[in-house]
């Protein structure tokens, strides 16, 4: 980037455009679904529903889990 | 371009899963700390009833199978961070859809309202409802129950705002932005309220009824009695719940503001640069920074 760009913003930008779901769909769905899973894993797994066996999970994330308000013991 | 605002969604995420797990170091911890010693002081006085009583006492468990040392420090760290990936990955593909579909709002505000919404829905709503507790503040045999309501509050949550949302931009027609987001709003603030008082307090889970043998509000452990019904061992400390829970609700706002205002910049750059590729910058009006 050029040391002469200026550094302030117009304020005169038009309406910012629009992503078609339709194309961008699999890395909207894919981005959701990941996150969801991620969520899951934090918050529930090995609480309330099992996917693995043992408690690893949830006891690594203790803490985390209560801090953020996901209901646990 | 949504490969970019997802990249910037997972920065910003990042950014503030890290904001939050520095703010849970110094105040959440000293609090799980005193609830966990709470938890151990009635298990023992538990115990010494028990004992009293004649009843057996099983035997100790084996130790924890993640020791406190990592659960406090790292785990604590992994579980933010990773919490913080996700928001961001879920507001930067809320942010995207909504990008042109809300009117004519600009990039960086249209960042802090998409975190605002976040914020409400995803943390405060379940919270109002079903708020978070320190360890040894929950009834366990609860747990499947709770996460069902907590997530309830959540989908509630989401869903109504998406509709409020689709109205508001109808009734925007009509009405103005003003208006329509007022009524909009309203709506949003009636049906959510509804819903939290449809919703069963935890204290009335079957399981806690039976436990207490009353419809209380909550299930925060009461006083401990003996047979005579003399107190040995105190509820819950109402401070630790308290602290914890202001704490809770703070770093989520802390983490939901992070991840607007980190992702707002970029997301200006971004669209700034897809609006118009290699063209030379439209007219600025420099107004210092």
């Amino acid at each position: 980037m050029s040391s002469t760009t200026p550094t302030a913003h117009t304020t005169t930008a038009a309406t910012p455009l629009v992503i078609p779901t339709s194309a961008a769909m699999t890395w909207l769905m894919g981005t959701t679904a990941l996150a969801m899973i991620v969520y899951y894993f934090i918050g529930v797994e090995q609480g309330a529903t099992a996917i693995f066996n043992g408690a690893q999970v949830h006891e690594f994330v203790h803490d985390a889990r209560h801090f953020l308000g996901f209901p646990c013991h | 371009m949504e490969k970019k605002l997802i990249f910037s969604g997972l920065l910003a995420g990042a950014v503030g899963g890290l904001t939050a797990w520095i703010f849970a170091l110094l105040f959440a911890e000293p609090l799980i700390d005193r609830a966990i010693a709470y938890e151990d002081g009635r298990a023992a006085a538990q115990e010494a009833l028990d004992r009293a009583a004649g009843f057996a006492i099983p035997a100790e468990e084996g130790g924890d199978v993640v020791s406190r040392g990592i659960q406090s420090t790292l785990g604590l760290g992994v579980g933010l961070f990773a919490f913080g990936l996700a928001m961001g990955a879920l507001f930067a593909v809320t942010y995207a859809v909504c990008l042109g579909r809300t009117g004519q709002i600009r990039a960086r505000p249209l960042a802090l309202l998409v975190a605002a919404a976040g914020f409400v829905t995803v943390s405060l709503i379940p919270f109002i409802k079903y708020p978070a507790n320190p360890p040894a503040a929950s009834n366990d045999e609860t747990v499947g129950d709770r996460a069902s309501l907590f997530l309830l509050t959540l989908v509630i949550g989401v869903l109504v705002a998406v509709i409020a949302t689709a109205v508001g931009q109808q009734l925007k027609l009509r009405l103005g932005t003003w208006n329509a987001a007022l009524i909009a709003g309203a709506g949003f603030v009636a049906v959510i309220a509804i819903a939290l008082l449809i919703l069963p307090p935890l204290g009335h889970l079957d399981a806690n009824v039976a436990a207490t043998g009353a419809e209380h509000n909550t299930e925060t452990p009461r006083a401990l009695r003996d047979p005579d019904g003399t107190i040995v061992f105190p509820g819950f400390p109402a401070d630790v719940l308290a602290e914890f829970r202001v704490y809770s609700v703070a770093a989520q706002a802390l983490l939901w503001a992070v991840i607007g205002l980190v992702f707002a910049p970029l997301a200006d750059r971004l669209l700034r640069s897809g609006q118009r590729p290699g063209v030379a910058p439209p007219q600025r009006e420099t107004v210092g920074i």
